[in-house]
């Protein structure tokens, strides 16, 4: 079986008015099936712009980008993969069950399938009792699950995730961060999750790429210890506590400090 | 529920206010015209008193509503024609650049031409007995604002949600459908409304330069001319009736599919 995302050689180079802007460089990455792996790095190393690489919203200078053994292009005319972006992106004129039936309706699946998938997704996301809701009436949380609830709707085996919980308050971020552990433990999906927070990419990923800027290209990526598969499903609260998580933490937080002076945090990251 | 309670009532008061206050108004107005024109005693040719024009108003009130009818229907057809083509052109222009930039100063002048201008050319080259020339000049005054406004619409598409389709691997059609019509729409029920003024008075306006007789606007300028000045009056009564009755029902059309638009959000 081939890896969900292969990574080749890649580099990325924006022509702008003022220049060329070199925003990746030599991008090598691997992600196994069913594998969570997060991208962390100081801000505008690059990491959006690599996970566009993957989706085919953009395309590589050089290098190849490999989606389940397809080219990026075609995986994507595929539908082999789910993304959610920072910003919900919701379509503010549809209610929330129809803007999580959006990508069934598209892809022409029946419309009583297309309920009963609506119901089941929005049940796991717990906003069962707001499907009759419009975007709007709903708080920042709320419809980021809704777009979580989206990317998961046709059950894809690759799902890219942009800082989807970047504009969250702690609390929930703690419970989405649980949520979707569960959710890709169940549904065995490989992830690919943009994030600025250092305890968020070691709960929940199996390897986090450490980043480093201008121009973009992976410092390091880090194992995590819990990486088993089988034990993402264990990964619960208590696991925020445990000694092994702060060393993960800090293992990390070395990797990227490796790419700054010593003493001045990586702009753009949060250390909590 | 105390909350639910209080905003449902502010909109509310708001409505009533705003439907008091014109009435209000119009009521003092029209209490000073009649005591200009009964206590103090300005000539009736000047100015007819508002029982004057109540009082045609009600003899002439089925010729007031045939011409009610046919000065609507003219206006009407041409908001019709202009917006759906107003509609279509902008679908167009939106598409290909090179459309938009060979549009653009043809709906420049267009946006300029006086009704005033085209309407004596229109009446005599398409005849004394037809109603084409006014359906024309309504179609091309509600043209200009939907258009306008329908293609700003269609450039408002938020990139996340140009993204989320491609991802979606839609076909242009399906991005159409689901995204820049719905975004856009909003912007075309604004044009269509600014249109449905327009329309009227054009169609109304255009009469005034020949054509057959029986609208609003014939009716107004033959009673002028025969000094008949409270019944004029009584017709440019029906003329304002028509234009917010125009005007009301592009309103309520708008606030009823605008409900869910972007920018009726309460959140940013
Ligand atoms: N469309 C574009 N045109 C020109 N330059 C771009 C474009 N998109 C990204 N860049 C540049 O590429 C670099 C990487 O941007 P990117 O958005 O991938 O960073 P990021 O790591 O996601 O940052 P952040 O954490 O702030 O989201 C930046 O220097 C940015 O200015
Ligand atoms: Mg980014």
């Amino acid at each position: 079986m081939s890896a969900a995302v292969e990574i080749t050689g890649v580099d990325k180079t924006f022509d702008t008015r003022s220049g060329a802007v070199q925003a990746l460089t030599g991008i090598d990455l691997t992600v196994e099936a069913g594998e969570f792996v997060s991208l962390i790095g100081p801000s505008g190393c690059g990491k959006s712009t690599l996970m566009r690489l993957i989706a085919d919203l953009d395309e590589p200078t050089a290098g190849t980008v490999e989606v389940f053994g397809k080219g990026a292009r075609q995986a994507r005319l595929d539908q082999e993969y789910g993304i959610a972006f920072q910003s919900a992106g919701l379509l503010p004129w549809r209610t929330v069950a129809a803007n999580v039936a959006l990508p069934l309706e598209l892809h022409g699946v029946a419309s009583a399938a297309r309920s009963t998938r609506v119901a089941e997704l929005l049940d796991m996301v717990g906003l069962s009792d707001f499907a009759d809701r419009y975007p709007d009436q709903l708080s920042g949380g709320m419809q980021q699950r809704v777009a979580i609830a989206r990317a998961l709707a046709e059950q894809p085996r690759l799902l890219l995730m942009d800082e989807p919980f970047g504009a969250l308050d702690e609390m929930t971020r703690e419970k989405m961060q649980s949520d979707l552990v569960r959710i890709s433990a169940e549904t065995g999906a490989a992830v690919v999750f943009v994030t600025h927070s250092i305890p968020e990419a070691v709960f929940l990923s199996d390897r986090v790429v450490v980043m480093s800027p201008r121009p973009g290209r992976i410092q390091e990526i880090v194992p995590m210890r819990l990486g088993a598969e089988a034990a993402r499903a264990a990964r619960t609260e208590e696991l925020r506590e445990e000694r092994a998580f702060f060393d993960m933490v800090t293992a990390v937080r070395e990797a990227l400090h490796q790419g700054s002076p010593v003493g001045t945090a990586p702009r753009g990251l949060e250390n909590r | 529920m105390a909350i639910a309670t209080a905003t449902r009532m502010g909109p509310k008061t708001e409505t009533t206010f705003r439907v008091l206050a014109p009435v209000a108004v119009g009521v003092i107005v029209l209490g000073v015209w009649q005591f200009l024109v009964t206590v103090v005693g300005v000539s009736d040719y000047l100015l007819p008193s508002p029982a004057s024009i109540i009082e045609e108003f009600i003899q002439f009130w089925e010729s007031i509503l045939s011409a009610s009818i046919l000065t609507g229907t003219n206006a009407l057809i041409g908001l019709v024609v202009g917006s759906l083509v107003g509609i279509a052109l902008a679908a167009i222009a939106a598409r290909w650049r090179a459309v938009d930039q060979m549009s653009a100063p043809v709906v420049a002048s267009l946006a300029v031409i006086p009704i005033v201008a085209l309407a004596p050319v229109l009446n005599s080259m398409y005849g004394a007995d037809s109603q084409f020339g006014r359906q024309a000049i309504a179609a091309l005054a509600s043209f200009v604002p939907v258009f306008i406004n329908t293609l700003r619409g269609f450039r408002q598409t938020a990139p996340v949600h140009r993204d989320l389709m491609k991802a979606y691997a839609a076909s242009s059609g399906q991005v159409l459908r689901t995204l820049t019509l719905p975004t856009a729409r909003p912007f075309m029920l604004t044009g269509i409304r600014i249109a449905s003024s327009l329309a009227v008075i054009s169609a109304l306006v255009a009469e005034y330069f020949g054509g057959p007789r029986g609208g609003l606007g014939g009716l107004i300028s033959t009673s002028a001319a025969s000094s008949a000045y409270a019944r004029a009056w009584a017709y440019v009564v029906a003329s304002i009736a028509l234009g917010l009755l125009f005007y009301l029902v592009t309103l309520g059309l708008e606030r009823m599919l605008q409900r869910h638009a972007p920018q009726a959000r309460r959140r940013p």
